[in-house]
């Protein structure tokens, strides 16, 4: 025992001085106070409106109508990225006319509505049935979810085509260069160095964009594809329950969360050698 | 005083139907469109379409200050040192940034009509209700564009050092006056790219307000496109405007940001 301990006998600490209550408590409590009544009265409405005959009748519909969403998005995200690489290559391309066709391209599709897209495609189209008929393609635009599927394609590898060219273009010029002392042809420089590190760069922005797909796609309810707003309108236009509202925005929020947090982890799973 | 605003609102109605670009004196649908299917007046469609263009753009311009003054707040709730007020406002954010803008504004628009509706049988009155579209469509879209918005204000408050807000009390100013003279013009250029992604997204989600019945850009052109059986002309119509609407905010947001920047052009 040293000296100093015995001439000062160990004391236990101050107490904490009191928490002054602040207006932000004040207001910290109160809203959270709100969203505890949003989410008491939401569940006292589903508690007092269930009914399992309902929810026989329109469950299964609702989980179809949530493979319909992501089959759309799934497939319109795939054959957007395969769209994509032409076009950012159009992009970045020297050459005056692919660059300005494809600058046009993306600008239409990223300066309109993805509805007015739709309806362009759907009902538009629609006005030019005999030509259609005439090069057999008919069949393919009679159909309001091939007409989804194609105009959520080119929208989606509009915005693919951006990510990746911006991308593309954070890959600083010594890794081009290096590639080149190499002695690596073109291509494989491309596939091999050049790409790989864009990807890191494009994770998180392809992320961002298939999540504002899935919000993006319920539009397609509006053109009679049964997705999941689809069926959600059905059933609320059968029923005039507000509750089908509360169960899509449910379903919806945990598509949109789950894909968020698996992006989070594929995040830094990818880059943890990035990190210092 | 009503006669005095029923004389304003002439006015300015007659100052609009002066400067209107589609079908005042020298409006484009005016000049090139007469004897078409876009002449204005009782023959075309014209003169429809251009008030859509006036409702979708309105209703993005009157959107814009309610969302940036909700997402302003939140951004500061995000930053407090408060755990329930940061909770709080990271619920807000999640909700609005997952739900789908289009089921935002369905259940805007038939909760709002529900609650309303209970409320007045609340009190006594029995009757329907009917909300309006414009209102239900600036609550959903500014409920969406805050959530977003205060993601951006907080990226942009996180980018300015902490010895500005120490210089503000160093001078004396209080609270209120170290944000609004010392904080706010910094975090406008900083957040100034990200407000301008965030406007042209909402210029885009107004299409969507057609579907609950404001009669906006898409929802005119959809009934021309229902009576004429012209559909892809007059769809195609109104991506053009929507792609005007386009430029000329991205023109006016280049101003904005020139502006902006002129503080730093000496260096």
């Amino acid at each position: 025992m040293s000296i100093a301990e015995t001439m000062i006998p160990p004391q236990a600490p101050p107490p904490a001085p009191p928490k002054p209550y602040t207006l932000s408590r004040f207001l910290g409590s109160v809203t959270l106070g709100i969203w505890l009544a949003v989410a008491v009265g939401i569940f006292l409405t589903v508690v007092n409106g269930w009914d399992p005959e309902k929810f026989s009748r329109y469950g299964p519909s609702f989980l179809s109508g949530l493979g319909v969403t992501l089959a759309l998005v799934g497939s319109s995200i795939l054959l957007g990225a395969v769209l994509s690489l032409p076009v950012a290559l159009g992009r970045m391309s020297k050459n005056r006319f692919w660059s300005w066709l494809a600058y046009a391209y993306v600008y239409f599709f990223r300066g309109t509505p993805l509805i007015t897209q739709l309806f362009l495609v759907y009902y538009g189209l629609g006005s030019f049935r005999p030509e259609l008929d005439a090069v057999g393609l008919w069949w393919f635009f009679r159909d309001a979810w091939n007409c989804a599927l194609f105009t959520f394609t080119l929208n989606t590898a509009a915005y693919q085509a951006e990510i990746l060219r911006g991308a593309i273009q954070s890959v600083p010029r010594g890794q081009h260069e290096g590639a080149a002392a190499l002695g690596l042809p073109r291509g494989v420089a491309f596939f091999k160095v050049i790409l790989p590190q864009a990807m890191i760069v494009a994770l998180r922005p392809y992320g961002n964009e298939i999540v504002l797909m899935i919000k993006g796609s319920a539009i397609v309810a509006i053109v009679t594809v049964f997705d999941l707003m689809g069926e959600t309108r059905r059933a609320f236009s059968r029923t005039f329950d507000y509750q089908m509202y509360i169960w899509a925005a449910a379903l919806y929020l945990v598509m949109v969360e789950l894909l968020r947090n698996v992006w989070a982890w594929l995040d830094a799973r990818l880059t943890r050698h990035l990190k210092r | 005083m009503s006669g005095l605003l029923a004389a304003i609102f002439s006015g300015l109605a007659w100052v609009v139907s002066i400067i209107d670009p589609f079908c005042g004196p020298v409006g484009v649908f005016r000049m090139f469109g007469s004897g078409t299917l876009l002449a204005c007046g009782g023959t075309g469609w014209g003169d429809e379409i251009a008030y859509g263009f006036l409702v979708t753009a309105s209703l993005a311009i009157a959107t814009l200050p309610v969302g940036l003054t909700v997402g302003f707040f939140i951004a500061l709730a995000k930053q407090s040192k408060e755990r329930s007020l940061r909770l709080a406002a990271n619920i807000y954010t999640t909700i609005f940034r997952g739900l789908p803008e289009l089921l935002t504004l369905f259940i805007v628009y038939y909760g709002l009509q529900i609650l309303v509706q209970q409320f007045l049988a609340g009190i006594g009155y029995e009757g329907p209700v009917e909300i309006n579209a414009f209102v239900a469509g600036m609550i959903a879209l500014g409920v969406v564009f805050s959530a977003y918005c205060s993601e951006v204000l907080l990226s942009a408050f996180k980018a300015i050092p902490q010895g500005q807000y120490e210089a503000g009390d160093a001078l004396g100013l209080h609270r209120g006056a170290t944000m609004r003279l010392v904080i706010l013009p910094q975090l406008v250029r900083i957040a100034l790219p990200g407000l301008g992604n965030l406007w042209m997204a909402l210029l885009k989600d107004t299409a969507l307000v057609s579907v609950i019945g404001l009669p906006d850009i898409l929802r005119q052109t959809g009934i021309a496109a229902r009576v004429t059986k012209q559909a892809f002309e007059f769809f195609g119509l109104a991506c053009i405007l929507f792609l005007i609407l386009a430029m000329l905010s991205s023109i006016a947001f280049s101003a904005i940001e020139r502006r902006t920047k002129r503080a730093e052009m000496g260096r």
